[in-house]
C-alpha cells in the first residue's frame, strides 16, 4: 500500500503520464495501438517520449495479436492500446484469444469521460462488462491517481500464476487529471495468492508413481512453456526415460529432435503420440488441459491410465479427467522438486523396454508423411517442411488457423520454446501476420516466419502496411488453396463433399482475388508468386535473404491436400484414421 | 441435483456482482437464491448463494469462483454446522373471518404483522427454508397476494470468523 507521507514530494503527473511512468517502471519497451477520441490525451503525452516504442496498427485486433505474438517470442507481457468503443471492441478477439492460451497481456482501453458513463455516450462501450469472461481481470480507472496502482496489480496478475490477459480502461477525465505519482512496488491483491510450490508428500508420492509405471508418458502442455520450465523438464523427462508428447501450444518446449518426443498429440496428431496416451499406464501431465482437441471423446480417453496433474491453476485439476495424484504448483518449481525425488526411486523404477518396442513400432509403422496430389498443384505439407529446414530452430514460426497451422505444427522441427506461436485454444484466424510482426518486433534479430491461409490472411494483412513503415520485415507463406481448407476438409469427410461456401475463388473466373503478389507490392513488400516445385526454394532463398521489406510469398497449393492422421471428432482416439485410404466410412459423432 | 450453501468475502469492488453471475452463467450452474451484504471489516462483502449442483461440479464452481480476483475466501456452509436463515414477507387477504386464523398462525410461527389494512396485511418472517415454506402452506389457502424474500443468509457455528484466517498475517 502507498505510505500517503510518500506523495508529499512525488512528481505530479496526469493520468496518462502515469500510465507512461507506470509502463516504463515496468520495463515495457514496445506497445502496439490505434489512438481515438477517448484515449488522446495519452497519446499526446506518448508523443513526447522516448523509453516506449509505439507501433501504429491498421486495426486494433492487429494491434492485440501483435502484443500475444510478442509476449509468446519474448516470453514477456504483451501491450496493445486503442480507443473506446469500436476501438475496443476491436480488441475483444485477441484479448479471448490471450485468454484462452494463457498469455500474458496488458490491453489499455480509453473511456469516455466518467461524467458521461451510462449516458450511450458517442464511442460508449461497457468494454470492462464485454471482456469480463475473456479477461483473468480488467479495471476500470475514473480518477489519475488510481493509476499507479492498477498499473501495477494489472502487471502482477498478467505476469503472475497463470498468465492471462487484463483490461485497464481509463475514462477520458482520467487521463486528463493530474494526481502525485507514487510507485507502489507490489501491491497486495488479497484475493490472488497463486501458488508456486507444490506439497512434498505429493511430488514424493508422484515420482513413486513414475517409478511404479510400465508405460508412462510426460503430456506436456502450454503451461510448461509459460512456466520457463524447458531446461528441467528435459533432465526430469531423461532421467525418467520415458516417451514426451508436447501438445499443439506447448511445441518446442522439448526439442522435436530428441528421441523421446513422439510428436504432436489429438485430433491431427502423430499416430505414435495419439496411441501412446491411449495405451499408457500413467499419464504425468505437466501444465496441460486435457483440452478436447487431445483428448478426443474423453470416456475414452487413455482408458488404462492413472494421472499425475501437475499445473499451476487448481481449477484445470480434475475438471476434465480425475487426478490420481494432483499437484498444484509452477510445473518448472515442481519439476526442480520432482527430480531430486526421482533419484530416490529410479533404482526401483520399472523396466520401459517392452513399452518403447512397442511405441518404436508405431513409429515406424506410422510415420508422419505426405503424398503429392494427382492435380499438379503444390503439395502444402513439403513447402512448410522446407520453410523450416532452410529457416532453422532459431526463426520463429507464427500460423493462422486451419490447415496450414496443423502442418506448421506438424512438418516444421521445433527445437526451443517461442518458437512457435499459434492460437490454439481460441482457434482465431489472421493470428499469423500480426503476431509475427510483434515477434519480430521482440526478437529483431530473428528470422520471423507467417505461415498463414489465404482465408486468414485476407482478415489482418493490412498489418503489413504496419511492417513496411516501421521496419518490422516478417515473411509471410501463403498457403493459397483458394479455400477455407480445414472446413472444406470436413464437408469432404463428413457432409458428402458438399462444399458449402469454402472456395475463396470462383471456379471459373478470374485466377486471383484478390492477387496476392499485386497486394503484396502494394504496401511496398516483396511479392513472389510460387506454383511448381522448383520455385520453392528459390522463393524461400530470395525472402531469406530479403531483409528491408517484409515479403509474402503466394504458394499456389492443391486445395485437395487434407490434414492427416485423423480423430474424427466426438470418437474415441483409438480410432485415429493414419490417412484416408485407412479410413473406415464416418459418421460424425 | 442437490443444494449448497457458499459464502464468499469479496471485495466490495464495481461489478463484482457481475463477475461472480456471469461465472455461473456462462459455466451452466444455477443460482437458486443469493444475498449480498457488508461485513464486519470495511471494504469487504459477504456473497451467500444457493446453488444447485453436484458434488464434482460445485468443486469446479469453487476454484472457478477463486480465480476471481476480488473473491477472498469460499467456504462451504454444510446445514449441520451453521445457523440459516431467510427473511420473507408475505401479503395475505384478509376478512373478518379469517383475520383471527391468519394471527393466530402468525404468532404459531413467530412471525410478526408489520402492515395491516381492511383486506390484507403484510406479514415478516424470519427463519430456516423449511419454516418459511411451512408458512406459506398454512396462509395459502387465505389468499397470498404477494412475496418478497431474501436470499438465504448462513454462518458458520462456533467462535471463528470467515474473514479471520485472510488477515492473520497482516
Amino acid at each position: 500500500m502507498v505510505d500517503p507521507t510518500a506523495t508529499k514530494d512525488a512528481p505530479i503527473l496526469t493520468g496518462s503520464g502515469a500510465i507512461l511512468k507506470s509502463l516504463e517502471i515496468l520495463g515495457i519497451k514496445d506497445v502496439f495501438g490505434l489512438p481515438g477520441g477517448a484515449i488522446m490525451p495519452f497519446y499526446d503525452e506518448l508523443m513526447t517520449q522516448s523509453s516506449i516504442r509505439h507501433i501504429l496498427v491498421r486495426h486494433e485486433q492487429g494491434a492485440g495479436h501483435a502484443a500475444e505474438g510478442y509476449a509468446l517470442a519474448a516470453g514477456t507481457v504483451g501491450v496493445c492500446i486503442a480507443t473506446s468503443g469500436p476501438g475496443a471492441t476491436n480488441l475483444v478477439t485477441a484479448i479471448a484469444d490471450a485468454h484462452m492460451d494463457s498469455i500474458p497481456m496488458i490491453a489499455i482501453t480509453g473511456q469516455v469521460f466518467s461524467t458521461l458513463m451510462g449516458t450511450d455516450a458517442f464511442q460508449e462501450v461497457d468494454i470492462v462488462g464485454i471482456t469480463m469472461p475473456i479477461t483473468k481481470h480488467s479495471f476500470l480507472v475514473t480518477r489519475a491517481e488510481q493509476v499507479p496502482e492498477v498499473m501495477a496489480a494489472a502487471y502482477q496478475i498478467a505476469t503472475e500464476g497463470r498468465p492471462g490477459p487484463v483490461l485497464i480502461d481509463v475514462t477520458k477525465d482520467a487521463q486528463q487529471g493530474s494526481a502525485p505519482f507514487v510507485w507502489p512496488g507490489r501491491v497486495d491483491l488479497p484475493g490472488f495468492k497463486p501458488v508456486q510450490k507444490a506439497h512434498g508428500k505429493q511430488v514424493q508420492a508422484a515420482a513413486q508413481m513414475i517409478s511404479e509405471a510400465e508405460r508412462p508418458v510426460f503430456y506436456v502442455g502450454g503451461g510448461s512453456i509459460r512456466a520457463k520450465a524447458q531446461k528441467e523438464l528435459r533432465t526430469f523427462v531423461e532421467a525418467v526415460g520415458a516417451p514426451v508428447i508436447t501438445t499443439l501450444t506447448a511445441r518446442g518446449v522439448f526439442p522435436d529432435s530428441h528421441d523421446q518426443n513422439l510428436g504432436m498429440p489429438g485430433m491431427h496428431g502423430t499416430v505414435p503420440a495419439v496411441l501412446s496416451l491411449q495405451e499408457s499406464d500413467l499419464l504425468i501431465v505437466l501444465g496441460a488441459r486435457f483440452d478436447d482437441r487431445v483428448t478426443g471423446k474423453v470416456s475414452e480417453f487413455a482408458p488404462g491410465a492413472k494421472v499425475i496433474h501437475i499445473d499451476i491453476d487448481p481449477a484445470e485439476i480434475g475438471k476434465i479427467r480425475a487426478a490420481d495424484i494432483p499437484i498444484v504448483g509452477d510445473v518448472r518449481d515442481v519439476l526442480i522438486d520432482l527430480i531430486p525425488e526421482w533419484k530416490a526411486v529410479a533404482k526401483t523404477a520399472k523396466s520401459l523396454k517392452p513399452w518403447w518396442e512397442r511405441l518404436n513400432k508405431l513409429r515406424a509403422d506410422f510415420p508422419l508423411g505426405f503424398i503429392d496430389l494427382d492435380d499438379g498443384l503444390l503439395a502444402p505439407q513439403g513447402i512448410i517442411q522446407t520453410i523450416g529446414q532452410m529457416s532453422g530452430p532459431e526463426a520463429i514460426y507464427a500460423a493462422g488457423v486451419g490447415q496450414h497451422q496443423m502442418w506448421s505444427a506438424q512438418y516444421i522441427e521445433y527445437e526451443r520454446p517461442g518458437a512457435w506461436l499459434n492460437s490454439g485454444g481460441a482457434g482465431t484466424m489472421g493470428f499469423a501476420v500480426p503476431a509475427a510482426m510483434g515477434a519480430k518486433v521482440a526478437q529483431p534479430e530473428r528470422i520471423v516466419w507467417a505461415i498463414d491461409g489465404d482465408g486468414c490472411f485476407q482478415m489482418t494483412n493490412q498489418e503489413l502496411a504496419t511492417c513496411v513503415i516501421n521496419d518490422i520485415p516478417i515473411k509471410v507463406a501463403i498457403i493459397n488453396n483458394s479455400s477455407l481448407g480445414m472446413v472444406r476438409q470436413w464437408q469432404t469427410l463428413f457432409y458428402d463433399g458438399r462444399h458449402s461456401f469454402t472456395d475463396l475463388q470462383p471456379l471459373d473466373g478470374p485466377e486471383f482475388i484478390p492477387d496476392f503478389v499485386k497486394l503484396a507490392e502494394a504496401y511496398g513488400c516483396l511479392g513472389i508468386r510460387v506454383r511448381t516445385e522448383d520455385e520453392v526454394k528459390p522463393a524461400i532463398e530470395l525472402a531469406l535473404k530479403t531483409n528491408d521489406r517484409p515479403v509474402v510469398i503466394d504458394f499456389i497449393v492443391s486445395r485437395e491436400a487434407m490434414v492427416w492422421p485423423m480423430v474424427p471428432q466426438g470418437v474415441g482416439n483409438s480410432n485415429v484414421q493414419y490417412a484416408r485410404e485407412h479410413a473406415p466410412s464416418w459418421d460424425e459423432e | 441435483m442437490s443444494q449448497h450453501v457458499l459464502s464468499l468475502l469479496v471485495e466490495d469492488k464495481p461489478g463484482l456482482l457481475t463477475r461472480v453471475a456471469g461465472l455461473f452463467a456462462r459455466r451452466g450452474y444455477n443460482i437458486h437464491s443469493l444475498a449480498v451484504g457488508t461485513t464486519e471489516v470495511e471494504g469487504l462483502s459477504r456473497i451467500t448463494l444457493v446453488v444447485d449442483v453436484e458434488g464434482a461440479p460445485l468443486e469446479q464452481v469453487t476454484k472457478q469462483l477463486n480465480k476471481l480476483i476480488n473473491v477472498l475466501k469460499i467456504v462451504e456452509l454444510e446445514p449441520g454446522q451453521s445457523v440459516q436463515r431467510e427473511h420473507m414477507l408475505v401479503k395475505v387477504r384478509i376478512d373478518a373471518t379469517t383475520r383471527s386464523q391468519i394471527l393466530e398462525a402468525v404468532n404459531l410461527f413467530r412471525a410478526r404483522v408489520v402492515d395491516v389494512s381492511p383486506e390484507a396485511l403484510v406479514i415478516e418472517v424470519t427463519g430456516d427454508t423449511q419454516k418459511i415454506e411451512a408458512l406459506l402452506r398454512v396462509l395459502e389457502p387465505f389468499g397470498i397476494k404477494e412475496i418478497a424474500q431474501s436470499g438465504l443468509l448462513a454462518m458458520g457455528r462456533g467462535s471463528k470468523s470467515i474473514s479471520e484466517r485472510i488477515f492473520k498475517n497482516q
